[in-house]
Formats: structure tokens, sequence, C-alpha cells
């Protein structure tokens, strides 16, 4: 009867699902960690001031509406603003999704699959919102009738 | 001779102040798992008669020297000291031997498991291998430029003390095997690891802080780290596992801006 042979309990083999990939040396985490911290402080400010202006300061919340906000971003201080908020938190928020798909997510592939679709929303997103803040026009013409409000130049 | 108890607080009354210690009944639940019968675990459960002054590695010992000698731990010196019992006990990562059942409820079962996140290989006995692997990574031994001074390397009470803390630490994994992220991720290095790290990386007579800082900088180091204090909890030495992490992630981001 062959005698099975038993590994010495000292070898140094260690588990599959242990051992570190090589390579994956590089400043992005730290980078990634210290922008969550930087952009936390700043949003704070960005969204606290957002905040009132929109919902407390003037008519508070029964003055928004279409013309609020094209008066909004009708100043480029509004405008740089804005954009600033939605990048910041656009990008705040999808590397905490990251770092969350990284923890939770056991199997590879379904990591791969919902970092796929959080990018692809991040980036429609950030496009989308980009595009609103610098082409909106207050004073749309659509199929030559000018849907005018009271604060728009007379056609 | 007549065998000797499990516990010393078993000898007849009037000898070593036995029998004046209260008693109390407990049921104990332990995590068995032998993959040589079943690839599933279960529980056991036994109904002992403990004393106020037993730990439950007593009650352990108890079962497998009165009642069932297959269950399976480790324990050497049973003092706290060696750090070979960390085991989860009522879902908390505590030695063993430093837990005190009448700390515990003792009206409810106490559940006996073996530490989250690495292998089981037996009832309470992991594989501390993937542990020890990031400890040595980390290089835990003083590392020295120059040469060899003809003394001893001095150092004031001042710089010594910058990395006290961490010179406790006992490697029982408490603290690695309580982690969220280690249990979904055994990659990354761990509390452990990097709380050795930290008590060269802040040692003045060190001269390789700077490796192993660029070592913790990895996707698995330091950044990992989610500040969920459960290391801090579970550690039997009291360390602050989590300010040293903080520390070390601090000295990082020093070192490169």
């Amino acid at each position: 009867m062959a005698t099975p042979t038993i590994e010495s309990p000292r070898s140094g083999r260690v588990a599959p699902g242990y051992s570190r990939t090589p390579g994956s040396r590089g400043n992005f985490e730290m980078t990634a960690w210290l922008f969550m911290r930087l952009s936390g402080a700043i949003l704070l400010v960005l969204i606290l001031v957002h905040l009132y202006v929109n919902l407390v300061a003037g008519d508070g919340i029964t003055g928004i509406d279409f013309g609020f906000v094209a008066g909004k971003w009708a100043d480029p201080v509004w405008q740089i603003w804005d954009l600033t908020l939605l990048w910041l938190s656009m990008l705040h928020g999808t590397n905490g999704i990251r770092v969350i798909i990284n923890d939770y997510a056991e199997k590879n592939s379904t990591r791969m699959w919902l970092k796929g679709v959080l990018y692809t929303a991040t980036v429609v997103i950030l496009v989308l919102g980009t595009l609103v803040i610098f082409t909106f026009d207050p004073c749309p013409v659509i199929d030559g009738v000018a849907h005018v409000a009271d604060y728009c130049p007379a056609p | 001779m007549e065998k000797e108890p499990a516990s010393k607080v078993e000898l007849a009354p009037g000898v070593g102040g036995g029998g004046e210690i209260p008693t109390f009944d407990i049921t104990l639940k332990v995590r068995r798992y032998n993959p040589e019968v079943s690839d599933d675990a279960h529980w056991d459960e036994w109904k002992l008669t403990m004393y106020g002054t037993d730990r439950v590695l007593d009650a352990l010992h108890k079962v497998k020297w009165e009642h069932d000698g297959s269950v399976s731990f480790r324990r050497s010196c049973a003092h706290g000291v060696c750090g070979s019992d960390a085991m989860r006990i009522n879902g908390r990562n505590r030695l063993a031997c430093k837990t005190l059942l009448k700390d515990l409820d003792t009206s409810k079962p106490i559940l006996v498991e073996p530490i989250k996140g690495l292998p089981v290989e037996k009832d309470l006995i992991v594989d501390m291998e993937p542990f020890f692997q990031s400890y040595r990574e980390i290089m835990p031994f003083l590392i020295s430029k120059g040469h060899e001074p003809a003394k001893e390397r001095l150092q004031s009470a001042e710089e010594r003390d910058r990395y006290d803390d961490t010179t406790k630490c006992i490697l029982c994994a408490a603290c690695t095997s309580s982690c969220p992220v280690f249990w979904t991720d055994g990659q990354y290095f761990g509390p452990a690891a990097i709380v050795n790290a930290h008590r060269f990386i802040f040692d003045s007579r060190d001269d390789a802080g700077d490796m192993r800082l660029e070592i913790l900088n990895d996707k698995e180091g330091v950044w990992r780290c989610r500040t969920t204090f459960n290391c801090s909890e579970a550690c039997p030495r009291g360390i602050q596992v989590t300010k040293a992490i903080s520390e070390v992630k601090q000295a990082i981001l020093t070192r490169k801006i």
C-alpha cells in the first residue's frame, strides 16, 4: 500500500485567493483616498450654499422654476459653481461606489460588470450635465415659435 | 497517583482555597468542522459546570479532556502571551485564555467559532499561513544602513515612545480576522501586518521605513482600510490598531507629497 505523502506543515504554501496579484503598486489608491477627503470638504461648502441659495434665500422653495435656473446660469459664477459641484460630487460618488464594489463583489467578473455600469453612468451624467450648464438656452425657439418667458427679449 | 483535575479549583475543599469559588452552569456551543468526515460544519453543544475563575479556554479544556477528545483548538501558554488561541467568542474575536466565563452572558449558550477570513483546517484551527505571509512581506526586522556600531544603538525615551504601542503585538490574528475588508478580500495585508510595519517605520534606529511604506502603498495596502475600528476593538493587547494604520497612511502621504 502506497503511503500518502504528507506535506510538511510549514511548507509556506498560501491558499489560493490570498496571494497578492503582483504589479498592483502605484499611487492610484493613495490619490483616490486623498481626493475623497479633499472633495468631501469642498463639497460640504458647495452643497450647503447651493441648498441655501435655492431653497431658503429670496422666495425660498416657491421661487424655483425654469426662470430661476435660467437666471442663475446667466451668471458665470453660478456656472462655474454648478460645474464644480457636478464634477466633484460625481467623481466623489463614483469613487465611493467603486470602493464598495471592490469590497463586496466576490467574483472578478461581477466586479468588472458592476464597475462597467458605474463608469458608463458617470460618463453619461458628466457629459450631459456639463453640456446643459454651458449650452442652456433660457429662451428657446422651437419650430419657429419662441417659448418666451417674461424675462426674454421680445423677438 | 490520582489524575490531576482539569481545573485547579476542583481540588478538595480546604486545599488551595478550593470550594470557595462560586460555580454556575453554562452551555458551550462549538463550531465543529472535520473535512475528513464531512464538508459541512456543524455546532456541538455541551452543558458544563464551571467556576467563577474559569475562562473560555478552561471550558474548552473540560470538553476536550472529559467529554470529547476530538475537539481541536490551538493554545500554548494559556495566559495571553503566545497568541495561539484567538477565536470568535459570541461573535467577537477574543483570546479564549483571557475571556472569563463570568463576564459573558451565561444564561445563553456561549458560541465559540474559528476566526473568520482564514481557511478552517479543523474545528477552531485555521490556516495562518496567509496571515504570516503578509507579516513576512513587510520585513518585520531591523534594517540599518552604514556600519554596525561598536556599542548598542541608542535611542531616547521619546523616540522609543513613538512606536511603543505597536511593539505589543503577539500575532494572534484577532485584528486581521475581525476586519470586514479581509473577510471578502484575502489579499489585503490586514491590520496585523500594518501594525508590525508601523513598529519599524517609526523606529529611529531603522533605515528601511521608505521600503515598508512603498510596500504598504499597494492596492491591497493601507488604503484598503475603511476605519471600521473592528481591529482596535478585537486586539487583546489593547493596541490602537486603527490609529497605527492612520499614522502609516499619513507617513505615506507626507513622503509622496
